[in-house]
């Protein structure tokens, strides 16, 4: 689903942000991408967003070659992948509902139609009752919740997050990992960025660790893989 | 599976159904843009206002150049040849040639004035009745007055020249020379006021391009969002074309309002001037088709005034 092939990212003020990176993500397989902050875990995703390109390397995804794709065509291609921001990225003039629905309506769908995906996406993050309210009179993890809402209502091939928990307390953040993992047991692939090493490690996943820009480690974890200390199962 | 439903419904959707929800994205997208604008009524008031009077200079321009054209028509009609007779005419020869000139179809009156009615009128035009008097003789010449039924300098001159050559006739006098100087000067008014229309037409473009480039920095947070999510260049451009369309679309209205209270306070003293020339010249008003022209330049120059600041801004704005 995506591919990484010898890829590297140096910024235009010389700062190298990711060097040789290879890895592959099977279709409807789950990621975490961890390491240190200025490890690389932003870059890499933003080079799937198309938010920045490569320096050196390619990039596949869903098969086609990033770094051949027209400017014009970039929408329709971010369309297909959801993301879920640390900042959450919400518009703050406009309510739950129309936060959620704004893929959507990007898309052109029909009202109708539009108004049962979004429901459906809100109850599924437990927002359903709040749907007329503005985000800025939400708590930090219902905020979250819409931005995953949103990034999911369109029902993406590819849900890429990063730190989607770093500002939420420990149950809250399990909440969300716990969401997660359901979209991926529908068959979305999933890469999520976050330097919470204990909560990864407890949900085992394949874990990608960057370690100035390079891709230092890549192992599948379960619950018999090698933990760090006091990480409860 | 997520992927295939999602994959489905898509192939699903008709292209019937893909079109309406096209006109009802624009439909929000421009009730949208429309109550944005109504959030910030004394900004959007402001612009509104600036727009307006940019517009109403040249549309009172476009009304004045309308009447006076229309006033020099009036006047051309008034205009006249003189045709002096020899001293020896005969007077029942010069009713028949005047009769005669009345059959052309490039004359519309054609009167004769004997010297006795020559010299009457002069008398009681001039004041110096008693000098006539003093004379022995009648020094005023007889002589027919020509109106020609379509006036242009060229053809009133022509027209002038043929009629010198009528036997009793010893010279001819066209009185058009004040007309052609009229007719230039409204024609480098008209020049000069097509100059100012585009300079306005600029100004509008610039006006709303300027606003629409704050309106764009004003909502870059959003922009990023909408890109992120897949928004193209031209669903984001969308809202800032409409805003600039009503910015247009408000601006030209209220020209034309200013412009019809313009035109009602210059009415009354207007008339009083133009009854003292005696004349039933009605003034213009900018009529249906100008006011709905200058409706539709008004929406297209705002339109393309933020489509240029949307190319120029817009297009900057990306996530990173």
């Amino acid at each position: 689903m995506i591919k990484f092939d010898n890829v590297s990212k140096r910024y235009p003020g010389g700062h190298q942000a990711l060097s040789q990176v290879d890895f592959e993500l099977a279709d409807g397989e789950m990621a975490f991408l961890t390491g240190r902050s200025g490890a690389g875990k932003s870059t890499l995703l933003k080079l799937i967003m198309l938010m920045e390109t490569s320096s050196q390397g390619q990039i596949f995804v869903n098969g086609k070659n990033l770094s051949r794709m027209p400017s014009h065509r970039i929408p329709f291609y971010r369309r297909r992948i959801g993301v879920v921001f640390q900042d959450h990225q919400l518009l703050f003039d406009r309510n739950v509902f129309e936060n959620v629905a704004l893929p959507l309506q990007i898309e052109g769908y029909p009202k109708h139609e539009a108004d049962r995906r979004v429901r459906a996406a809100l109850d599924k993050v437990g927002l359903l009752k709040k749907e007329k309210m503005l985000p800025i009179t939400l708590s930090g993890g219902e905020q979250q919740r819409i931005g995953i809402a949103r990034a999911v209502v369109n029902r993406p091939q590819i849900l890429l997050a990063d730190e989607p928990t770093g500002n939420l307390d420990p149950e809250l953040a399990a909440e969300i990992m716990n969401l997660f993992e359901q979209f991926n047991q529908v068959g979305v692939s999933m890469l999520i960025a976050s330097h919470d090493l204990s909560l990864i490690t407890r949900l085992q996943h394949r874990i990608l660790t960057l370690d100035n820009g390079r891709l230092v480690h890549d192992a599948h974890h379960t619950a018999a893989g090698a933990q760090p200390k006091g990480v409860k199962q | 599976m997520s992927r295939r439903a999602s994959g489905a419904k898509t192939s699903s959707r008709t292209a019937r159904g893909a079109l309406q929800s096209h006109w009802q994205q624009h439909l929000k997208i421009a009730s949208d843009s429309f109550k944005r604008l109504l959030q910030q009524p004394s900004a959007t008031l402001m612009t509104i206002a600036v727009i307006g009077i940019a517009l109403l200079l040249p549309s009172t321009l476009f009304v004045s150049m309308n009447n006076l054209n229309a006033l020099s028509d009036n006047i051309n009609g008034a205009s006249k040849i003189t045709l002096y007779l020899h001293d020896n005419h005969n007077e029942v020869e010069a009713l028949q040639v005047s009769e005669q000139l009345l059959q052309r179809e490039s004359i519309a009156t054609a009167t004769y004035v004997s010297p006795a009615q020559a010299a009457a009128e002069f008398s009681v035009y001039s004041g110096l009745g008693d000098v006539i008097e003093a004379l022995e003789e009648n020094p005023l010449p007889g002589s027919i007055i020509v109106t020609p039924a379509r006036i242009d300098a060229n053809t009133a001159q022509a027209l002038a020249e043929e009629l010198a050559q009528i036997n009793i006739v010893s010279s001819t006098q066209l009185d058009l020379e004040w007309v052609e100087r009229l007719q230039r000067f409204l024609q480098l008014v008209q020049r000069a006021s097509t100059g100012l229309m585009l300079i306005l037409a600029l100004a509008v473009l610039f006006i709303v391009g300027n606003t629409i480039r704050l309106a764009i920095e004003g909502r870059r947070a959003e922009i990023v969002v909408v890109k992120l999510v897949g928004g193209t260049n031209s669903y984001v451009a969308r809202p800032f074309l409409y805003a600039g369309a009503y910015y247009g679309l408000a601006g030209s209205l209220l020209a034309c309002i200013m412009l019809g209270l313009l035109m009602w306070a210059v009415s009354g003293p207007a008339r009083a001037l133009l009854a003292l020339y005696d004349s039933d010249f009605q003034l213009r008003t900018l009529g249906f088709s100008s006011t709905l022209l200058l409706l539709l330049i008004g929406t297209g120059l705002g339109w393309l005034g933020a489509l240029i600041s949307v190319r120029q801004h817009l297009t900057d704005i990306e996530p990173a």
